[in-house]
């Protein structure tokens, strides 16, 4: 046991053949033991539902009567192209995606974390406690905030009716443009606080010299901040595609995918598929592109970080 | 001030005008630029604030509707009315049980498995690393669907501890990730004293790194119990009884069971529902020292 416990064994490299190969092996394996647990817990409650999700993605699976259930091939996959819902459940994500969390997100908490930089101290504090708040509040809260503000008898209305600007139902109108700004309103601090710990890793010395040099704001922002923080933007722009990828409750609360199916992103489109409609084989084939999408960005995410594993 | 000033300094200040007129032409640019950049910070943090403050508004209005309004008259009503046992003290009562038994086994798990990661070469290590970190991108909303059908099968739907079982195991990867970095902070050397004393390795684990990453645990136990807290769709599709359901689903009763909704209640009880995530949130940051350390943390 003392060999295999070794003090720092694993720092300190060993010199060659001072262990038999079974021996190795044993001491691979009495130390990988506390991994164990988290590798069942995995195995089973994330990897199986992925294979299952293959599994049935490729078959009729309904909820009611399982004991009918057939290999279809392609079917499930076929029908979903050929759907105009799902094309346009496709559209919506993209749109949601790209408002929210690439333009939205990413773009306002950058110049959030650029302007606290120069802000005084109250008025930082206070921009990043209100916008950290609606960051941390439950999503299901989150959502009837909003869904609040956006009412036709809602809060936004009130503030364009002042500002004799038009008002409409937001909800009806531009569902899709409701829970993207939604999305922004609850998701820009984690932006604002991955740029804010970029920025400050930018050494002062660098910025002032260009301003000695007479580089402008602009110039300075593009020349200068973005390329250097420009590994925090795509760790950013990745993570945050992530998340949106999957928003569910946040629709789900405020419009449920309606009116009609102008709001119904990926997520939604497959539960209502897979549950209302009880096509678990159908629903399951577009959760399993959702997954794709979803693993496709993150092995890009690990591309980024590559260098820090 | 400056015009009813002596003649005498009138003509020194006329002296060193250049130097001195430079820099306080960029000393008040300076100061315009930073009222310029407050006062965008305000207006934003405005527009942030109005869903927030209808939040606190409402909860204390006795007539609330959709709109941010002084409360007319000010009351407790609308907590006096929640605060029962069915909107309020069972669901949140669900949701401890839920996401603290999850949270309890993911953290006992995670830092079990965090262990060896931290300590040991292994050609293993980097594979299951980046396994790990390519699992915490998978968007875990399209997995509930195989899930729900896998739980029919094994009737682990409708179940306590079939929740808690799936809620803990999706929130590994990522604990296990964040429970590694913060065990690499932990220096060697006193591990191995321990070592050379005769201690094994869960001894050393329990003894020696634990009690010295207190702030690290910390901050993984609040974040994992934090985001299973906020977590509306696990126990939305997993759990179907009523009596069985945490506040984040239950909340949706406020809608459907009633025919008109009660915009003071809902207020109030969205209050009682959040005050613990942003009282925990507030001590994690406390701990991490001050918000942008979390960013920088999370970011892994």
């Amino acid at each position: 046991m003392t060999a295999t416990y070794g003090p720092g064994a694993g720092t300190v490299p060993r010199p060659p053949g001072t262990l038999s190969t079974t021996a190795r092996t044993r001491r691979t394996l009495v130390r990988g033991l506390p991994v164990v647990p988290s590798v069942v817990l995995m195995l089973l409650f994330l990897a199986g539902p992925i294979a299952y999700c293959v599994y049935y993605a490729f078959t009729d699976m309904r909820l009611t009567g399982a004991s009918t259930t057939h290999f279809v091939g392609f079917d499930n996959f076929t029908k979903a192209f050929g759907d105009s819902n799902f094309r346009n459940a496709v559209m919506l994500t993209l749109m949601f995606t790209v408002l929210s969390s690439i333009i939205g997100q990413n773009v306002l908490g950058l110049f959030l974390a650029a302007l606290m930089r120069s802000a005084s101290r109250p008025v930082r504090s206070a921009v990043s406690t209100v916008v950290v708040i609606s960051w941390v509040l439950p999503e299901v809260v989150a959502a009837y905030l909003l869904y609040a503000f956006f009412r036709r008898e809602g809060e936004l209305n009130a503030i364009l009716h002042v500002l004799h600007l038009p008002q409409q139902n937001w909800l009806f109108t531009l569902p899709i443009v409701a829970v993207s700004l939604a999305n922004v309103w609850r998701g820009t601090a984690f932006s604002m606080l991955v740029y804010s710990a970029a920025l400050q890793e930018i050494p002062a010395e660098i910025t002032e010299a260009a301003e000695v040099d007479g580089a402008g704001r602009w110039k300075r922002l593009w020349h200068i901040t973005l390329p250097m923080i420009r590994r925090s933007i795509g760790t950013n722009l990745m993570l945050n595609t992530l998340q949106t990828l999957s928003v569910f409750g946040l629709i789900f609360v405020m419009t449920r995918g309606g009116p009609g199916n102008r709001s119904e992103t990926l997520p939604l489109y497959m539960y209502e598929q897979a549950f209302q409609d009880s096509l678990i084989g159908y629903g399951t084939a577009v959760a399993l592109m959702l997954l794709m999408v979803g693993a496709l960005f993150s092995v890009l995410y690990l591309r980024l970080l590559r260098t820090e594993v | 001030m400056a015009v009813v000033s002596s003649p005498k300094l009138q003509a020194r200040r006329e002296r060193s005008r250049p130097v001195q007129e430079r820099a306080t032409a960029k000393r008040s640019r300076r100061r315009t630029e930073q009222l310029v950049v407050n006062a965008i910070l305000l207006v934003i943090t405005l527009v942030f604030l109005v869903p927030l403050a209808w939040l606190l508004l409402a909860s204390v209005n006795g007539t609330a509707d959709l709109r941010v309004r002084m409360p007319d008259p000010v009351t407790f009503d609308n907590f006096h009315r929640v605060l029962n046992s069915d909107i309020t003290y069972r669901p949140i009562l669900n949701g401890l049980i839920l996401c603290g038994g999850a949270t309890a086994l993911c953290v006992v798990c995670a830092v079990l498995a965090a262990y060896p990661l931290s300590r040991y070469e292994s050609r293993y290590k980097r594979p299951f690393l980046l396994t790990i970190l390519f699992t915490t991108g998978l968007p875990i909303t399209a997995v509930m669907v195989p899930v729900y059908a896998m739980y029919v099968q094994v009737n682990l739907i409708d179940t306590m501890y079939g929740t808690i079982l799936f809620l803990g195991s999706s929130a590994l990867p990522f604990a296990i990730w964040l429970t590694k970095n913060f065990m690499d902070g932990v220096p060697l050397v006193l591990e191995e004293a321990a070592w050379t004393d005769g201690a094994s390795s869960l001894q050393t684990l329990r003894r020696v790194v634990l009690p010295l990453m207190w702030p690290g645990l910390t901050v993984v136990t609040i974040f994992t119990f934090l985001s299973m807290w906020g977590n509306f769709f696990v126990p939305f599709f997993l759990l179907l009884s009523p009596d069985q359901l945490p506040a984040s689903v239950s909340i949706l009763n406020f809608f459907s069971s009633r025919g008109t909704v009660d915009y003071g209640q809902l207020a109030a009880f969205s209050l009682l529902y959040s005050a613990p995530v942003v009282v925990l949130y507030a001590v994690m940051s406390k701990v991490l020292g001050g918000s942008s350390a979390l960013g920088g943390a999370l970011k892994g």
